[in-house]
This record gives C-alpha cells, structure tokens and sequence, in this order.
C-alpha cells in the first residue's frame, strides 16, 4: 500500500506540515515529522514543505497501463433539457477544441435524446468535427440509469481519450456512475483544463470549500473524465468544420430503467438555500432600513440569484437567520456576490471571500469592502441598484 | 469540546455542558435580539430543551431526569451555557428549576411523582412566588394568606414580579396560614394555572432579561387541596430558605454565563478592531481591562462550581457558600458588563451591537433570588455565628 | 427494513482561515466535525425510520482513520441505531472511486434496503461517492433530492432540487439517495442519546474482512492522483468605479458581462 515518509536528514522541524494539515495526521516528534494515523495522504503537507522532504510513495509504480494510446478524441457531453442543448455545452466545446487542437484528435459532442436531430446540426455550426446522437424515446429527458448505461457503451465502444460535461445536477449525476462503469477517474468542478508536458489532462478545481486549488491527474486510466461548472469557460465562436451526424440506436436493455420520471416541476424559487446559489445579492446595515431590502430582492430576482444578508441585519430582524452570510452565518462561495451597504467587516469577509467575483456598492470610498471587490460602486445604493436591476433585466431581454 | 479549565467534570456534565452550548450557539443566538424586543415568550427554545432532555437535568432520574447524583452542578453548567446566549431565554429554563425545588426539597413521593416528571420532560414549567408588593427582602412580611376550610386551603393575595408568571403551568406558592406565629406561620403550596380564582396581572416591561416574562399573581379565593400543600403548616419559610440555599449557585451560574458572552465580544472585538494602526487588544489600557475581566469570571466561575459540588455532596448548611457565590458571581458580572461596553466604546453602546443587552441583563442578578445586600447580610450572620460557636 | 447512511468526518472547511502574513491557509486546529450533508442524511434516514412506524433499523458507517469513531458516536446521538467503521492504513489516499468501491463493499456486507448519502463532502466537493456507490451496488440512484414524498418498504417517490426547479422521480427499493439541505432541518442530539452514544458498541471492518485486496484501493487503486495543491492567489483590490449611478452601472455591466460573470 501506498505510504508516506519523512526524509529526516532533510527536515528541519520547521513544522510547516502541522499547520498546513486539516486532519491533525502529523505531528512534530524529537524535531522530525512523524505522520499519524490521521493522515489520509493528502498531500498538502507534500506542497507545505519548504525542503521537499516529505514523499508519499506508492507501492504500484506509475507503469501505464497497456492500450491508454487507444483512446483518442476529446468528447463533450451534449446535455439537453426538453430539445435544448444546455449554454454550458458551448463553452466545452471551446475548451474541448483546444484540447483537442492540442492533443490533435477530433473533438465529438455526444448527445442523447429524442428529436433532437436539428439541435445536432446547430452543433456542427460551432468547431465539433462530429456529433454522435444517440435516440431513443426513454432517452428525451435525463434519468441516471439510461443515460449512465448508454454513454458508458458508447465510451467502451468508442474509447475518446477526454470526456466533458457541464457540472450540472445532470452532469455530476450520471458521470459519477459512468466513471465507476467504465472504472475511469473523474474530477469535478474544473476550473482549469490544460494539456501537460506528457499529454495529459491537468485538472484543476477548488476544495476545502473553495479554500484551496488542487491539480489532479488521471494517469493510466481512461478516459480521463471532468465536469466544469456553467460560466467557467467560455463559449465556442460560431465557426462550421463540416462535420457529420452519427446516429444510433442504443440497445433496447441500455435504456430501461428502473427509477421513472413523473413529472418536472418548474418553479421560481423564492427562498434559494443561499448555499448553493451561483449568484447572491447581499444587504448590510447601509441598506438604512428593512423596507431597503426590496432594491436588493429585485436585483438577485433579475440575476436569477439568491438574497443574503449581513449579520447586524439579521440581528436586526430585517431579514431572517438563513440569509446570513459571515462568520456566524452561512459561508458561500458564488460565482457573484454583490455586497450593498456592507462595510466589509473581518467577520463578513470570512464567508465570502472566496467568491469568483465580487462586487460592492457603498457610499464610504474606505470601506474595507473595496480592498477584496474586484469592481465596485462608490454610490447612493438607492440610486445604483434600481439602475442596476434595470441594467440587468434589459441584457437578459 | 469546549476549552477552558479542567474542572473535573463528570462524563455526563461534560454532556450537558456540551449539549448546553450547542443549544445556545445553534438555537438561541440567533433568537436573542429578536425576543429581546419583543418580550415573547421562548416556547420555541423550551421544545429544544425538551428535545434534548435537557428540562430535567436537576431532577432525579427517578422521577423522570438525568440528575446522575450532580443535580446542583448540573444546573449551573446548564445556566451558565444558555446564559452566555440569552439570559433571559435561559430564565424560562432556570426559574422552572427555582419554582420545582421547593417540590424536590420538601414535597412528598406523591407530590413529586405527580408534578416532577412533566416538569423534567419539558411538558410542564414552573415558578416561585414569595415576593409581594411590600415584602421584598423582608419576605416574612408577605400578607397573602392562606385559610384553611375542611380539606382546602383559601388563598387571597397577590405576588409580584414573578419569572414565567402566566407561562408556568405549576407554581409553588407561599402564604401565611397562621400571622401569630410570625416566621414560623407560613406555608408552601403547589398551584396550577387553570385554578378558579388563580389570574395573572399584565406582563413587566423590564431593563433586562426580557426575554423572559415577569407577571403579578392574583389570588382570589383559589381553592388549594390539602394534597397541594408542601410539607407540614409553618413550615413555609424553612422551605424558602432551603429552596434558596440550593438556587443561587444556579444565579450565580447565570451571572457567568452573561459575563463570559460579555468579554467573549469585547475580546472579539478588540481583537479586529484597529486603531492608529493597531488592533485596541494590543494597547495595555484595554489588555489590562480585558484580563481583569477574565480574570473575575474564571474566580467566579470557580466559587460556584466548588459550592454546588459542595451542595450535591450533601452540605447540610450551605447558606454562606450560597450566598458568596450568587454575590460574588453577580456583582462580577455587572463590572464585566459594564467595562464590556467600555472596550466597545460607541459600538458598545448602541442598541446593533449585542454588548449593551449583556450589561442590561447583568444588572437583575444582583437583585432577584435575594438581593446582594441581603446575601452580605446572610454571610456577615454565618460568619458571627461560627465565631460565637468556637470556643475562645 | 435496514437503511444505511454512509458519513464522513471532515475538517470544518468554514473554519479555516488565510494566514494574512504567509497568505497561506491554516487548517492546524480546525475542529473536525460531521460532513454538513450527512447530518442531514441521517436525520432523513431517521424520519423515514419514524414515518414508516414498522421495525427498521439505521446504520451509519464511515471510511476513515479510527478517530472518526467521534463522528460516528454523534449520528448515534441523533438516532441512528449502529455504527461501523471502515478502518484500514490501505484505505488511505483512496479517491473516489476508490472510496465508492470500499463503500460499497461494506454496505453490501452489513446488508441494505436503503442507501442515503449527503450531497458531498464539504473538502472534496465532488459530489461523486453517492452515485459511485449505487452503480458498485447495482441500484437506481436520485441525487440531490430534497423531499421523500413517499416512502414504502417497496418503492420510494422523491423531489430532485434541480436547477430549472424540482423533478418527481420513482424508485424502487432497493435505491440510493443523495440529500440537499433543502430536505429537512437536522435535530440536536438529546442528553439520553448521547449517553447511549457514548456506551455504544462501533463494528470495525478491515480490507480483509471486506475482501478487498490492497492494490484495488487506496492511493492504489485510485484512478485519480492529486499532484499540486495551492492557495489561490490572494485577492486585491479591483476597479472602484465612481460618478454618475448611470455611468457607474453602465461600465459595471460592461465589466460583468464581458468577465462573463453574468
């Protein structure tokens, strides 16, 4: 089995490994590291040393494994809801193109479905050099069991090198199972995608709740699968390369399922747990008044977003406990968080500094908001939002 | 979990302990403005507690609880841990445990099994109503009376500022049963809410502590079965006293719990804080403030644990630890509060930041279950006793 | 009826702070604490358990060092029934996969009716156990599910939070689930719980009581290799835009749409 050393004429004791590892595994011992069982091979305390002198060796050396240069082709999952191909799939397409430019192979957006023939000619308008559609009625809205079942055959059958998908409720769902299937390694949430120096995909993605980037590898399994979350990367310019349209019809036992769908209940939803919202709008004191938090409200309902909350306006009462955002509240890490009338205090900070984007509107040019927002407003929020809610509803048409 | 002192705690104390700030952290912070304003009542927090099996900490598992042979300690952890939340919602808790000791220290085996096990699962609150419009800290000079006809008593009087007055469905009542015999002429008596002639006044607009209810007690002509009546006629205010002997250390309990909330915002505060350039902990006029603090706290801290070990160990006459403890811990917190506020400067004044309700808060302990001149007053006795007893 | 409730203990991610002066993270002394998800798969698991009224039985059981016994001793608090714990030095580094597979092993040997997952881990993020499992176990899955509108020992219908609102699926049993917070609100553990909690006997199972051979998990028997963990770069100031609010707003959203943040 795998284990990890400490290779004492190298350790200084310095103690850097303690404090980078969140699982108590090592602990100083007569001046040298000495792992615990507590230790999970994490590795952060590898990257913590300033001498290199932890290893984390394994039994089985990398020998890749034979037939990994059979697989070739950057595929992107074509996910559709109700005959419409998902945004997020452009932007793999973007992505997948370089990849595919790089590892000089064809880039395929699969697609399962029924009726979806001219969705799949819409495809080819963008750089994909082939669309394989799978049709089958079972197959016109997602459910885990057929479309893990079918793709994972297609993947066998077919064996790209890379597979995309957006890091959608569907995404993450049925490609966790095709990774088991396939026995394949998945990364989720990417953030960055390159081809390395061996011709490998290097996946980066956040953890620890956004606290820290890890770049993960899959070096003799394939194919190397991850899924990146809608506006991440952007979308692929429209540009045709003549490609074709590969139908097929799936196996009749692929397509069975045992979990039905009855029925999709779209919904407005009003009070979006703030947790998992990829936008929210939060209030502060500046706000003046409970009545204020409406200019707030009508901004993330146009964004489409959630409504959070500082603590001194829960304490307050303006707005209820599961709004909160800060240290003694909720820690969110969205794609943007718009702070108004928050002065940016330590405590507020802790839960959201890291967002992908922040933005802040406050009247007060030294605000401590303003040391972390990447764009801010310095402004009357009772004069900004209003225009910023019209702004906004006018873009989205 | 928590950190701090090794004060030796039991497994089970630990629990409770435990158990007792996640409560408070999980439920009540994020409640205690809102019935700070307000005056509602916490029924919500009550069911947790409940929930939790946390109601009957102080009552013998015999009749429903988890004393576990510690129920005094018990209780000053369990005080102290929702205190450092909300004072005031951890009132509802701790004044069933002030209006149920009369029942666990005198009642018979019927009164209890009839009254403690609803009262341990949280089902049923209690209170204590001894003090009237004119008899404060001269209780003896209460004038609600209770007259016997046949096999009942005739209550008429009224209490005042009784906590969870309206709320509680069980209150141990004192009266006079016979003014001749001055001390000794008074009784203890199990009420219920519900009783013909037993109302409640309007609710007290308080400084502090508002989360909890306050309320007069009306008595007019409630009829009392003889089964209701705590102990023997006249034995009333030997039972208060008793009652009182085990209560404060739970008081006491309280005022740390309000002191610790107090200093764990000043240090948090002063803390982030910066001015000219540096956070305020680090100048010595604030850090000295701030150790002083501290330092009060874990010497309070410290008396009540050791009394209420002392008490569950069967003292037979712990008036003079009781009182330090519930003095001492009281006044503690009133100057943690205060100064509190004064680390916060203008912050600490304002209403926003939640500093000011701990000093608002503070100041009733130094008043209710006896007030801190009357606890100097018990110890300066305790002390001239013993030195009259020992021989020369 | 058995339902089992896989858990993880996990460092308590909201807790970990950025050493402003090294700008790098400090996790030393971050509390350990139950994955938030699993709390409330437990506390789903014991609702079914109350709903169904007939003789079901919760185990939750956790992979991991033995010092997750403490994450285990607080579902008992909560009401699970039993506690294993899946503890073995060739377990470690395992990735998901590798962590699906030992899962699965393990749920398979205690014996199950119904599998309950939290969402994911609040440290890896992946979300990609739960579905792992049920494809090792051979069962239908729904994830993200945020109410059980049903539940019968032979088949379940559930609410999936999805992103366009809710979609109503039917399983039948035996099936995974994968909860959201949305499901319920987690109880606090009572004083008679965690007394029995405490007494409480914790099953342990090996890789070899499992069967399962050392290359097939672990670090080994992970298809996925973690090579370089980094902060991210520490944030600073960006564009401060003062005036006009119409000016102001307009080159918001210009910067906005162009960063493609909306």
């Amino acid at each position: 089995m795998a284990e990890i050393i400490c290779i004492q004429d190298q350790c200084t004791g310095c103690g850097a490994c303690v404090e980078a590892c969140a699982y108590d595994g090592v602990e100083l011992a007569e001046g040298v590291a000495l792992f615990k069982e507590s230790c999970n091979l994490c590795g952060a305390c590898v990257e913590a040393c300033p001498v290199n002198a932890i290893v984390i060796r394994k039994e089985l050396e990398a020998t890749p494994a034979a037939g990994l240069d059979d697989y070739r082709g950057v595929w992107v999952f074509g996910e559709q809801h109700r005959g419409e191909i998902a945004p997020v799939v452009l932007e793999l397409v973007g992505k997948g193109r370089e990849l595919a430019d790089a590892r000089g192979c064809e880039l395929v957006v699969v697609v399962l479905g029924s009726g979806m023939e001219s969705a799949c000619r819409e495809l080819l308008e963008h750089p994909v050099d082939r669309v394989i559609y799978a049709e089958a009625a079972e197959l016109a809205d997602y459910l885990s069991g057929p479309y893990g079942r079918v793709f994972s055959d297609l993947v066998r059958e077919h064996r790209p090198e890379i597979v995309l998908a957006g890091a959608t409720t569907v995404g993450r769902s049925f490609l966790a199972r095709v990774a088991v299937e396939i026995h394949t390694g998945l990364t989720a949430d990417c953030t960055g995608l390159e081809i390395d120096e061996e011709g490998l995909l290097a996946q980066t993605r956040p953890a620890f709740g956004g606290n820290i980037m890890a770049t993960i590898l899959c070096p003799n399994h394939r194919p190397q699968m991850a899924t990146v979350r809608h506006k991440v990367m952007k979308p692929a310019a429209r540009s045709s390369r003549g490609g074709s349209i590969e139908k097929v019809e799936p196996k009749r036992k692929l397509v069975a399922s045992r979990a039905k769908l009855l029925a999709l209940l779209p919904e407005v939803e009003e009070t979006i747990n703030i947790a998992e919202a990829d936008i929210i709008v939060s209030g502060g004191r500046g706000l003046g008044g409970p009545e204020n938090f409406k200019l707030v409200e009508e901004l993330a309902v146009a964004l489409g977003g959630a409504v959070g909350a500082s603590r001194a306006t829960v304490d307050a009462g303006w707005k209820p406990y599961s709004h909160q955002v800060g240290q003694t509240g909720k820690t969110v890490c969205p794609k943007l968080y718009i702070a108004c009338g928050i002065s940016g205090a330590v405590q507020h900070l802790v839960g959201m500094q890291s967002s992908d984007c922040i933005v802040a509107i406050n009247k007060d040019p030294h605000a401590p908001i303003f040391q972390v927002t990447d764009y801010g407003i310095v402004g009357d929020l009772h004069e900004v939002l209003p225009r910023l809610t019209a702004a906004v509803r006018a873009k989205r048409g | 979990m928590a950190q701090g002192m090794d004060y030796g705690l039991t497994e089970t104390q630990e629990m409770i302990r435990d158990l007792g700030r996640q409560v408070a952290d999980e439920k009540i912070k994020p409640v205690a403005a809102h019935h700070d304003e307000t005056g509602e009542f916490p029924w919500e927090i009550i069911k947790v507690l409940a929930d939790a099996d946390l109601m009957g900490v102080y009552i013998p598992e015999e009749y429903g609880g988890s004393a576990d042979g510690t129920p005094g300690m018990n209780m000053c952890l369990l005080a102290e841990e929702l205190s450092r939340a909300c004072a005031g919602i951890a009132l509802a808790f701790a004044a069933t445990g002030l209006g149920t000791l009369p029942i666990l220290l005198s009642g018979s085996d019927e009164q209890k099994k009839r009254f403690l096990p609803n009262i341990a699962g949280g089902k049923r609150l209690a209170a204590f109503g001894i003090t009237e419009a004119n008899a404060g800290s001269d209780a003896a000079s209460i004038q609600t009376t209770a007259v016997k006809d046949g096999d009942t008593y005739v209550i008429n009087g009224t209490k005042q500022w009784i906590s969870n007055g309206g709320e509680a469905e069980v209150y141990t009542v004192f009266a006079m049963t016979d003014r001749t015999r001055g001390a000794r002429g008074a009784t203890a008596f199990i009420l219920e809410k519900g009783m013909d002639g037993f109302s409640f006044g309007k609710k007290e607009d308080k400084l502090g502590i508002r989360g909890s209810t306050t309320r007069e007690l009306v008595f007019e002509d409630v009829r009392v079965p003889e089964a209701n009546r705590l102990g023997r006629e006249g034995t009333g205010f030997m039972i208060a006293m008793k009652t009182f002997d085990v209560s404060r250390p739970g008081v006491a309990a309280q005022a740390v719990g309000i002191a610790q909330g107090a200093l764990d915002c000043a240090v948090n505060y002063a803390h982030t804080r910066k001015q000219f350039g540096k956070s305020i902990a680090s100048f010595q006029g604030v850090g000295f403030m701030l150790a002083d603090m501290a330092m009060k706290i874990e010497a309070a801290r410290a008396l009540v644990y050791a009394t209420a070990r002392h008490i569950d160990g069967g003292a037979k006459r712990p008036t003079k630890y009781s009182a330090m403890s519930k003095c001492f811990a009281s006044d503690v917190a009133m100057q943690v509060t205060t100064d509190a506020i004064q680390v916060l400067g203008g912050y600490g004044y304002m209403k926003e930041y939640p500093v000011e309700k701990y000093f608002r808060d503070a100041k009733v302990t130094q008043i209710y279950e006896g007030t801190n001149q009357i606890q100097r007053d018990e110890i300066a006795r305790a002390l001239i006793k013993e030195a009259a007893g020992r021989k020369s | 009826m058995r339902i089992v409730v896989p858990v993880k203990q996990v460092p308590d991610t909201t807790e970990v702070r950025m050493d402003s002066e090294t700008n790098t993270l400090v996790r030393e002394g971050v509390d350990s604490i139950v994955n938030p998800f699993d709390t409330y798969a437990v506390e789903e698991a014991v609702r079914v358990k109350e709903r169904l009224n007939l003789d079901a039985s919760i185990t939750v059981l956790t992979m991991g060092p033995p010092q997750a016994e403490s994450a285990l001793r607080e579902c008992l608090a909560v009401g699970a029934d039993e506690a294993a714990l899946v503890t073995d030095r060739a377990f470690a580094g395992s990735d998901t996969w590798a962590t699906s597979l030992v899962l699965a092993t393990a749920i398979r040997h205690i014996g199950f009716d119904l599998v309950i997952c939290g969402k994911q881990a609040i440290d890896g993020d992946t979300a990609q156990v739960g579905p792992g499992i049920s494809v090792h176990l051979d069962v239908p899955q729904a994830t993200y599910v945020g109410k059980v509108e049903e539940i019968t020992p032979g088949k379940a219908v559930v609410l999936r939070l999805v992103e366009e609102g809710h979609e109503r699926i039917e399983l039948p049993l035996p099936c995974l689930w994968t909860v959201t917070k949305e499901i319920n609100e987690p109880r606090l553990p009572s004083l008679r719980g965690k007394m029995r909690a405490k007494k409480a006997e914790i099953r342990k199972l090996t890789a070899e009581e499992l069967g399962l051979k050392a290359k097939a998990v672990g670090l080994d028997g992970s298809p996925t290799r973690v090579v370089r963990i980094f902060s991210p770069l520490p944030r600073a100031g960006g564009e401060v835009f003062t005036g006009e609010a119409d000016e102001c707003v307009a080159k918001l959203v210009a910067a906005l749409t162009e960063g493609q943040v909306v």
